[in-house]
């Protein structure tokens, strides 16, 4: 097992690398170097071309390569245009408020889901399987966008409980518990999105897994020993239904920080997506770059550590 | 005795002729997705609103909510006031029911609706057989190639797998001209790594049996393993998995669309309806909704057949 996550590390690292070097040559192939965006048309050749020189453009692509890889090492991604400041310090601004986002989210998708496949495997078949079965089905169809305007325009319109957009409130907070509550008002809605979009996929995968659990003989052990049914289904099934869920979720991480990103431009939430929505916008290369390497450097890590997290608590697999 | 088909494949595939009929025959009935009417007068009205409309002498078309004549003057009741025109100016009057209303251009959505659906279908599809294409090759390559080869091509699905799709899919716009035709290649080269681990899983199960040893034994050429051995015994499990991933391609799609890097204006579809339509929503209800909601029913449908056609597999019918 030790040497299939050491394998897979060196995999992960792989990607990682593949990634900002795809970001590298599909930056230098596209037309319009940094020069030409950064400088006036109006100015003279001369000065654009020490403006090259100091971006060092003008060596060749192999070398400017390698020098950007040293930088991306080392942790000196270059300025970012749009916010004319090293992409580090834009990144590292962005990146607490995904990653509050994401974990709340995340948070409130398990629980969601949780409950709903419990629900479900009460009475297999029955009326309330039947429903929440299509409501999963449901969740998993609607785009992330129709989810957010139906909450939109019920909790922020409609009845408006919540804010529409931003992560903070116009007015300086007072004190600690003034900033906590708006800050949890403003996260309200984008995370209840991200946990109503996900829950669906949670809840079919649990159904499936504790209807399995509840075919196991030891299942049977317990009923005969005289457990109540609803102690066997919490206590005994599962927790062996929901080992395997840490495998989705990692599996599933890509789709989250995807759907954050949706979000996130949505409700004006200023992370990672919103910033990488923006730069995208504006081409802003060097933004671009850090931050697909950095979602993607996250992404993986969370994949390989689910796995990591699965192998320590499962001893089946850990040989 | 003749079965009947699991019922979620039949409501499945009900919904899709349904959505199919409607984007085929939809624009011609319609009038045009593009034409602009009036956008004063026309412009974000609700589903089911009708609109007088009035042709001038020079061309112009006035469009308001309500009409009235007095002597030798037509009356139009046009953004909130009325206009009076005289009747020698009006070469034609009629009359305008918008279907699923109108956006702020007075462009009518049900119209925009249904070629946007032309075109969110094909870019589906086309970027479906791309991934099927290249994931059956791998697939295929991975389970009958040598051990090396495999072990290559599995870490690099693996890999690809673990990327998140929409960062990577929009830097990668970010360096390209947007045009429907790339979000295809994009969608399709960014989605065929399921498809290569199922082909390969069902070709490793192919490889133990005795018939394929026989025909390996008749020392036929690897192609003719693949395709008439290998392929016929995956199609089953690949369709089922098509059809989910259809789902998944709209989805990204609309997704992409929305975000303003997929299929570009003002060539519709139901990803950048909802995006232009979200910037009105306190006042157009309809405008995001309504495509969002075009999404939503196709993708459930696809679920939906996907699941139905997992039941026919396991005799569940």
């Amino acid at each position: 097992m030790t040497a299939r996550l050491f394998r897979r590390l060196f995999a992960s690292l792989l990607v990682v690398w593949a990634v900002a070097s795809a970001t590298f040559f599909l930056a230098s192939l596209a037309p319009g170097d940094l020069a030409t965006k950064l400088a006036d048309p109006r100015i003279p050749p001369a000065a654009r071309e020490r403006l090259r020189e100091h971006y060092g453009l003008h060596r060749p692509l192999g070398q400017r390569y390698l020098a950007w890889l040293s930088g991306v090492v080392t942790g000196n991604l270059g300025d970012s245009f749009l916010y004319r400041r090293p992409v580090t310090q834009v990144l590292a601004q962005a990146l607490p408020n995904t990653a509050l986002l994401a974990s709340v989210g995340l948070g409130l998708e398990l629980v969601l889901g949780v409950v709903l496949g419990l629900v479900q495997v009460r009475r297999p078949h029955g009326f309330w399987d039947r429903v929440l079965s299509a409501f999963s089905l449901i969740a998993y169809a609607v785009p992330t966008f129709l989810v957010a305007a139906g909450l939109l325009w019920l909790f922020a319109y409609r009845w408006p409980v919540f804010p529409a957009s931003h992560m903070t409130g116009l007015t300086a907070p007072a004190d600690f518990w003034t900033t906590l509550a708006d800050r949890a008002r403003h996260l309200a809605l984008p995370a209840i999105t991200v946990g109503v979009t996900g829950c669906g996929a949670v809840a079919r995968y649990l159904r499936g897994a504790l209807l399995d659990e509840q075919a196991q003989a030891y299942i049977l052990g317990a009923l005969a020993r005289g457990a109540s049914r609803r102690r066997v289904l919490l206590l005994h099934a599962l927790p062996n239904a929901a080992l395997p869920l840490l495998t989705v979720l990692g599996l599933s991480l890509p789709f989250l920080v995807s759907g954050t990103l949706v979000i996130e431009v949505l409700f004006s939430w200023p992370g990672m997506g919103q910033v990488f929505y923006s730069a995208v916008t504006a081409r802003d290369i060097p933004l671009i770059q850090a931050a697909t390497i950095l979602v993607t450097a996250a992404v993986v890590a969370g994949n390989w550590l689910a796995d990591a997290a699965y192998a320590l608590a499962d001893p089946r697999i850990r040989r | 005795m003749r079965r009947r088909l699991p019922r979620r494949l039949r409501l499945g595939i009900g919904v899709l002729l349904c959505g199919l009929a409607a984007v085929s025959v939809g624009p011609l009935l319609l009038p045009d997705p593009q034409a602009i009417l009036d956008p004063r007068g026309a412009g974000l009205l609700p589903p089911l609103a009708r609109v007088f409309v009035i042709k001038l002498a020079d061309g112009t078309v006035l469009a308001g909510k309500a009409l009235r004549r007095s002597g030798d003057k037509v009356l139009l009741w046009r953004a909130e006031s009325w206009l009076e025109l005289p009747s020698s100016q009006v070469r034609e009057l009629g009359q305008r029911v918008f279907l699923a209303g109108s956006d702020a251009l007075g462009r009518d959505v049900a119209a925009r609706l249904a070629s946007a659906g032309r075109i969110s279908l094909a870019v589906g599809f086309l970027s479906l057989a791309l991934a099927v294409l290249l994931g059956t090759l791998v697939g295929l390559v991975s389970g009958l190639g040598p051990s090396l080869l495999d072990r290559a091509l599995m870490a690099l699905v693996d890999a690809t797998l673990a990327l998140p799709l929409l960062f990577v899919l929009l830097a990668a716009s970010a360096f390209l001209r947007p045009q429907t035709a790339t979000v295809v290649l994009l969608l399709g080269l960014s989605s065929w790594m399921g498809v290569a681990r199922l082909v390969r899983g069902q070709t490793l199960a192919v490889r133990e049996r005795p018939w394929f040893l026989a025909a390996q034994g008749l020392g036929l050429p690897p192609w003719r393993l693949a395709a008439f051995h290998v392929l016929p015994h995956v199609a089953t499990p690949l369709l089922q998995d098509a059809t989910l991933r259809l789902g998944d391609l709209i989805l990204l799609e609309a997704s992409l669309s929305f975000l303003g890097f997929g299929v570009p204006p003002p060539v519709p579809s139901w990803g950048n309806m909802a995006a232009e339509g979200f910037e009105v929503w306190r006042l157009a209800w309809w405008l995001p909704v309504l495509p969002g909601l075009a999404v939503a029913l196709v993708v459930l449908a696809f679920a939906l057949v996907a699941e139905g056609l997992g039941e026919l597999a396991r005799g569940e019918a």
